[in-house]
């Protein structure tokens, strides 16, 4: 970086061009992503700390709360089992669509939400015929945890996959190869050898997935039925407070979803930052 | 190497349970009822301009997102100045922050008697500039996360050889550093066009959802849901769905040209 404003190197933009454009970027940057950001605390505060976590301790929010946290602890880890499995499959054997697979992992990626859960609702539905037949049996899909969770899991589908194609490839079979032939068992090999490998990426997209499966909201619009208390998670609940114009409510169970936000992002530079080496070289998204 | 019938068996089953049967119904459901039914539908007025609303909008936040996308990732892979990481970390909040919250927060601020609302002599809320800005909201990391490798791996020597050359810097960066960012660009606006197009909870907030006026095609559905109407809400689904498989197309398209190119 040239120091003198007489002197310039010719592959770098004059001074003045420099400080126009960080300007420009930095304020839209505020204005667009974080004023919103800051607009959540301080509605949710907006008649101060103990109107905030008084609405928090409703039993609506409380109900979300715990709904939410039940969605994540069963979605996630199911994503985490078909991102291995898939990860696995596709780095370490040759075999014909490999290509097309990939392209059909990422899918979720482009359908939206709402049609995701328009699909198991049409699927999985009262009125449907495999839906009808669940129901009658005492199993309701739509309408209740089963629905939500796996609406959920369909749309983070891709993140932890995606995650550990890219590190798995770049790492090559050598290191596992080695260990077969000294006698390891598959698992052991797994265990011992792929799986110290691949942390700090599944750690990465874990985070990344339990993200986007306790803030997802138009899959989970659809199929949940939005029941008080019942099928209704934090997102939903947001909706319906801020409809009956609980406006401190609706924006303090926000900010709570906004922490989490705010957490995943700190952990998420945090691994980049210090595991580099570990993380696919594409960075997340 | 061991394992692999056991992790295709479950990629494969998961992949089939939780992604391809849910789809394959929805399409089986539009073959079922007649494409002639569907098109019926989708051919309805309000369905057309729900469609043509959020694609419309969509490409325009998409477009805003491809330039300020791209000066975002320059300033933030080039500049050194104080708070780079901490704006480099803020680029990904959009991803991180669930739509819902976006949605009451930007129509917070943008409603008639909100911080920046109150500032506009015109409505921005439940209006469609506003739905325009909850859309550059949620697509504003994809340009900038898919140019910002590809401005930290070109080479200094490109642009010396330029500058040596006689090309002012301006005339580098239009003829020289512009055609190599140009195929990631395309990849980050077609990304960003995508997730527009089918996003609901940051825009429902803030959208007003007049029909025929601010009215998204996936609230479209969610609408014909609650009324049991599913042949309805099917269609435009199918609708939508080819609208996403047709930018899945172009956006493979892109990146096979880029390879070939670059």
């Amino acid at each position: 970086m040239s120091d003198a404003t007489t002197f310039r190197a010719p592959t770098e933009e004059a001074p003045i061009v420099r400080r126009i454009l960080i300007g420009v970027v930095v304020v839209l940057l505020a204005v667009l992503v974080l004023a919103p950001l800051i607009v959540v605390f301080a509605e949710a505060l907006s008649r101060g700390v103990g109107e905030a976590v008084k609405s928090l301790g409703s039993r609506d929010a409380l109900a979300a709360i715990r709904l939410t946290l039940t969605v994540a602890a069963i979605s996630v880890p199911l994503n985490a089992i078909f991102g291995v499995a898939a990860a696995w499959a596709i780095t370490k054997f040759d075999f014909k669509g490999k290509a097309f697979l990939i392209t059909l992992i990422d899918l979720p990626f482009s359908v939206s939400p709402v049609v995701a859960g328009l699909c198991l609702v049409l699927l999985l539905g009262t009125n449907s015929t495999l839906g009808g037949l669940l129901v009658a049996n005492g199993y309701p899909i739509i309408f209740a945890l089963p629905g939500i969770v796996l609406a959920t899991v369909f749309v983070t589908f891709p993140f932890i996959a995606r995650e550990l194609i890219p590190v798995m490839i770049e790492q090559g079979k050598a290191e596992e190869e080695a260990a077969l032939t000294l006698g390891a068992s598959g698992w052991r090999v797994f265990r011992t050898v792929t799986l110290p490998n691949i942390r700090w990426a599944l750690l990465y997209g874990v985070l990344l997935c339990n993200a986007r499966a306790m803030g997802e909201f138009g899959a989970v619009a659809v199929v949940s039925g939005k029941i008080r208390g019942e099928t209704a998670t934090m997102p939903i609940t947001i909706e319906m407070m801020y409809n009956e114009y609980l406006s401190v409510a609706a924006f303090s169970l926000a900010a709570v979803l906004a922490l989490l936000a705010l957490l995943t992002l700190a952990l998420k530079t945090l691994l980049e930052w210090r595991h580099a080496d570990a993380l696919s070289a594409t960075g997340g998204h | 190497m061991p394992g692999f019938g056991l992790s295709m068996g479950i990629t494969l089953t998961m992949l089939s349970v939780i992604v391809i049967l849910p789809i394959a119904m929805l399409v089986a459901r539009g073959i079922a009822w007649g494409p002639a039914e569907v098109w019926n539908i989708v051919s309805s007025q309000r369905v057309l301009n729900a469609l043509f609303l959020s694609f419309k909008l969509s490409f325009f936040a998409a477009l805003f997102n491809l330039v300020f996308g791209v000066a975002l990732a320059w300033v933030l892979a080039r500049y050194a100045f104080p708070g780079r990481r901490f704006i480099d970390a803020c680029v990904d909040l959009p991803f991180a922050l669930p739509t819902a919250v976006a949605g009451i927060a930007l129509t917070a601020l943008y409603a008639p008697n909100g911080v920046f609302g109150s500032l506009f002599p015109f409505r921005i809320a439940y209006t469609q500039i506003g739905i325009f800005i909850a859309l550059v909201f949620v697509g504003l990391p994809f340009v900038v996360r898919t140019v910002q490798p590809v401005i930290a791996e070109i080479e200094k020597e490109v642009e010396e050889a330029s500058a040596t050359l006689g090309a002012t810097r301006l005339y580098t960066l239009r003829r020289v550093i512009l055609p190599m960012l140009t195929p990631a660009a395309l990849t980050g606006f077609a990304l960003s066009l995508a997730r527009s197009v089918g996003e609901y909870g940051s825009v429902i907030f803030i959208a007003g959802n007049i029909p025929n006026l601010t009215e998204i095609a996936p609230l479209l559905i969610v609408i014909r849901l609650e009324e049991f109407n599913y042949d309805a809400a099917a269609a435009i689904g199918i609708a939508m769905l080819l609208i996403s498989f047709a930018m899945l197309l172009v956006i493979n398209l892109i990146q096979m040209w880029s390879r070939r190119h670059v």
